[in-house]
């Protein structure tokens, strides 16, 4: 059951023929080269694959490439605009949030989503929310301590 | 001029940029034309009898190319997984090594066991193909636990392993040998008190968030191989391939690790699916990719623990500690990892003193066969349940003659000028200041007012209890001849390259292998640091056996300890030939020529010349004393270590646990480590971290659990519990310093830290608070049904 699926995807319409099995996962790596999303489970569990999809998070491995068809993907390779880091790339990188750097895609990118929908998240609801996104380098201490920083630099960026 | 990017600087990571940006390049990222996928078939029963293998209806399935067999490989006289170190039991005769193929030929061992591998066009079709192989199997009797393995009419797994026994082994090393039983036995007789525990050290799974991966690519025109791979340590890979399984010389084989994603020690071993993708890419002409899925993780990647251990420790009136006896039971799985019979006994029994003055200490341990994944080292690999035997008995002495934890501690330390310190168990401590670590992590709890914060819990119904660990581990496999004699059969040194551009731009070759551990940062620090140029001018080159001298890689918490010094001694080189390549740009003597700040100046004058000069200088040697020197500047340098590091720390934890739901909860956790010198203070704290969430896990999250005959019960994400970001307190960690005199660095290593000494100090934490409950012991992981069910049990009076 071949389809063609097209969305836009980090700001370009792209389209791609696709299986009726295909994870968005798979497309994104396998067809269109962006490896950063990582598979790291087979149980929707570590969130290694976090996007987001019309400006939501998901994880990637649980979402059939055909139902982003019209949809607005973007990935970790689109999150620094011109280059310039997003503020929460900058603080994992300020405070050590990333070790082998497997979960940290998925990390970063769950993270914003949280800090769009709370600009100031407490210690123990960036925990609560990064719950279905796992590190085993890190012991999450200062991937709790980045996100906490970003929403301190997201929040004076806007004032 | 090595700008703010020196030794002892947080500077934040070089490697950073391609991770936080998803340019990451994992094995799986990897993809060459023409590739295809291989799926394995794996033996759904804990033991059975393979006898036989139809592939018909695979081969008929879209897109296969072949299915390949044990026979198969057989055939093609691949070599069996090797065991890397050689055990002997106490009577003299070696430990069993049963034959492990990387494709089962007749019999299978555990749940998991690779029996064949399917290739086709695509990985789906693989995968679906594979459900299509029919191997004929006769199921036989199968045991999962080492105690039910050793017990009499138990099913037999290995022929040659009467009563399942690999080795039955006893440690007498030379500094209590061959006295160390009779003596120890003195010391029960004559104590004032004896303490005795059996504790249980749960299996774990490593679970790196990379599942591991390997893609090979033969090449038959120029019969060259070239093999992307997860692990730590790609040139040990390349040996053993080349050697012992596939049979190649090595300057055909080129085996490259490039970004990893977390090895944790399960990356460190020569796997069945690695051999088998390179065989296959050979036999077939074509690169052959493999990728893991995490339910083929948890089945294939050597576990981590299982012990069971008798701990007795004895102490005199003054509460001195004068005895202690250790006798453990390991469980090696079905077959033997490469590593497998010595993390139990030489990684284990040489911590057994921890940090205290035991005159006497008799350790006894039996590797048995089971029906379960292999075990091998797992982050602390045999010194985490070293500690926990160690420091579980000392809290309990504490307990029963009625005195404080720390100052029982504090009255059996080693002291400071006690140094270097030979331990009765053979190792030779190199420093340490025990009491300090005690002081440090007192403070940093408030130690004084637990009693208030305890009233505090109460009133809001939770039962507050506090545990303290002391660890000592050795890193920094580690002095080779040593490790030879303890049944090693590799060289452990390291090696590095400082190879220096014509512009004084600097790139490091180095055997180590980062997996997370920052490399790319840390030893870019040290360079900078000795040759005064700016941290952004250095490269760190790893992890490919095409670039890299011949390195042994990144385990034992060894990188910075062995590797790090190996780069340090490769730049004394670049050094000196420095100074004798400005002596002549300068007209001096060479003895006269002073370095530093990336400046050779002849002494007391202002005649100088930069590093930048001096390598343009090598590179360009039109005024160069050519004569006396070679052009160039590159240096290498092998190192290794005349003795281990050993690293130690206090760690106090403090919990609460809810006895209506039996839920633990982490209030505050402490950690005061002596890692030596430290070249870069963030990282170090980053590795304690991840160190701690892992031992945390351990004793209150994670448990790999087997049915009694050895089907595997938390295959998932969705059955093995991993902390996960609301699992883990924030961690108070702090250092002291005494560094190690045996290696120019001063450093002693910190990637296993918290996974050894964690455990102890939760579980102390948690038998504190459950103690005025009447429950006197609880096995890891203490999950809210185990602490309720201890509580319940307490009650009952059972």
């Amino acid at each position: 059951m071949d389809a063609t699926v097209s969305f836009t995807l980090n700001g370009k319409n792209v389209s791609a023929e696709t299986t009726g099995a295909t994870l968005l996962v798979d497309l994104l790596r396998n067809h269109f080269g962006l490896t950063g999303a990582h598979v790291g489970c087979d149980t929707s569990q570590c969130g290694a694959c976090v996007i987001h999809v019309d400006g939501v998070s998901v994880k990637s491995c649980t979402m059939l490439a055909a139902q982003a068809d019209g949809c607005t993907v973007e990935t970790i390779e689109g999150l620094a605009a011109n280059g310039e880091l997003h503020p929460v790339q900058q603080a994992f990188h300020e405070h050590h949030a990333l070790q082998c750097g497997f979960c940290t895609p998925g990390m970063i990118m769950s993270a914003v989503d949280l800090l769009r929908r709370n600009p100031r998240p407490s210690e123990v609801e960036v925990r609560d929310w990064l719950e279905g996104n796992m590190c085993r380098c890190t012991g999450y201490h200062n991937i709790v301590k980045a996100v906490r920083a970003a929403a301190v630099a997201m929040g004076e960026e806007a004032s | 001029m090595s700008g703010d990017m020196g030794i002892g600087v947080s500077a934040p990571r070089t490697e950073d940029r391609r991770f936080i940006t998803g340019r990451g390049r994992y094995v799986d990222d990897i993809n060459l034309r023409t590739q295809q996928y291989a799926w394995f078939v794996r033996s759904p029963h804990p033991h059975a009898e393979v006898r036989g293998l139809d592939a018909a209806d695979a081969l008929k399935m879209p897109g296969v190319t072949a299915v390949l067999t044990g026979a198969d490989m057989q055939a093609d006289d691949i070599g069996s997984l090797p065991v890397a170190w050689g055990i002997t039991s106490r009577d003299g005769s070696p430990a069993v090594e049963p034959a492990y193929p990387a494709l089962a030929t007749d019999r299978v061992r555990y749940v998991g066991n690779p029996v064949a591998v399917v290739v086709a066009e695509t990985r789906t079709q693989a995968r679906d193909a594979a459900e299509m192989v029919n191997v004929d199997y006769e199921e036989l009797e199968s045991v999962s636990s080492a105690t039910a393995a050793m017990e009499e009419g138990a099913p037999l797994i290995h022929e040659g392993a009467p009563g399942n026994t690999c080795f039955d082994w006893e440690w007498l090393p030379a500094a209590m040998a061959p006295d160390a039983r009779s003596n120890t036995d003195k010391a029960f007789d004559e104590a004032a008190h004896v303490v005795s525990l059996e504790l249980v050290n749960n299996r774990l799974v490593p679970n790196a968030m990379e599942p591991r991966a390997s893609l090979a690519d033969f090449n038959p025109a120029t019969g060259q191989l070239t093999l992307y791979t997860t692990s730590q340590n790609p040139h040990v890979n390349r040996l053993l391939l080349c050697t012992a399984t596939l049979k190649m010389p090595e300057h055909k084989v080129r085996v490259v690790a490039p970004d990893v994603g977390g090895g944790f020690g399960s990356k460190i071993y020569h796997y069945a699916e690695e051999l088998t993708v390179c065989w296959a890419s050979r036999r077939l002409g074509v690169p052959v990719k493999w990728t893991a899925e995490r339910s083929e993780s948890f089945l294939a990647d050597a576990q981590g623990r299982d012990h069971v251990t008798r701990v007795e420790l004895a102490l005199d009136a003054e509460a001195h500690f004068t005895g202690m006896r250790v006798d453990t039971v390991a469980n090696l799985g079905g077959w033997l990892s490469a590593f497998g019979p010595a993390i139990p006994t030489v990684f284990y029994a040489p911590l057994l003193a921890g940090v205290y003055r035991t005159p006497n200490i008799y350790v006894t341990v039996k590797g048995v066969f089971t029906n379960t994944t292999p075990t091998d080292a797992y982050r602390g690999a045999g010194r985490p349940e070293a500690c926990y035997a160690v420091e579980r008995a000392v809290d309990e002495a504490a307990v029963q003659i009625g005195m404080d934890p720390a100052e029982l501690r504090r009255r059996n330390f080693i002291q400071p000028d006690e140094f270097p310190y030979q331990s009765p168990v053979g190792q030779l401590y190199d420093s340490g200041d025990f009491e300090g670590c005690l002081n440090l992590a007192r403070e940093l709890n408030a130690y004084e007012r637990f009693d208030e914060r305890r009233r505090q819990s109460q009133a809001r119904g939770k039962l507050r209890g506090r545990g303290m660990c002391f660890y000592i581990e050795a890193c920094g496999a580690a002095p080779s001849q040593a490790a030879g004699q303890l049944g090693a059969r590799a060289g452990l040194y390291e090696v590095a390259t400082v190879r220096v551009h014509p512009s004084g731009s600097v790139q490091v070759l180095t055997g180590s292998h980062s997996h997370g551990q920052s490399h790319e940062t840390t030893f870019a620090q040290i360079v900078a640091e000795r040759l005064g140029i700016d941290f952004g001018n250095v490269e760190i080159v790893h992890g490919d056996t095409g670039e890299i001298p011949f390195g042994m890689g990144t385990y034992g918490s060894r990188s910075l300890a062995v590797g790090g010094t190996a780069l340090y001694k490769a730049l004394d080189k670049v050094e000196e030939k420095g100074r004798k390549i400005a002596a002549h740009l300068l007209e001096a003597e060479a003895a006269d020529i002073e370095f530093t700040d990336g400046q050779f100046r002849v002494a007391g004058t202002d005649r100088a010349v930069s590093f930048g000069d001096v390598a343009l200088a090598a590179y360009v040697p039109h005024n160069y004393p050519l004569q006396e020197l070679e052009p160039g500047l590159e240096e290498t340098a092998f190192f290794d270590p005349e003795n281990f590091t050993f690293p130690s720390g206090c760690y106090i934890c403090e919990v609460e646990v809810d006895q209506n739901t039996g839920q633990v909860e982490l209030c505050d956790f402490v950690a005061a480590d002596d890692f030596g010198n430290i070249i870069n203070p963030m990282v170090v704290e980053g590795q304690v971290h991840g160190g701690l969430a892992q031992g945390i896990g351990q004793a209150l999250l994670e448990h790999c659990l087997y049915t009694p005959e050895g089907q595997l019960l938390s295959g998932s994400y969705m059955d093995y519990c991993m902390p996960r970001a609301d699992d883990l307190p924030n961690f108070v960690v702090a250092t002291r310093c005494t560094p190690t005199p045996f290696n120019p660095l001063g450093v002693k290593g910190c990637g296993e830290a918290g996974a050894i000494g964690a455990p102890p100090a939760v579980i102390n934490a948690v038998l504190g608070a459950l103690r005025p409950l009447g429950v006197r012991h609880i096995d890891m992981p203490a999950t809210p049904q185990a602490v309720w069910q201890a509580i319940e049990a307490a009650r009952s009076g059972e």
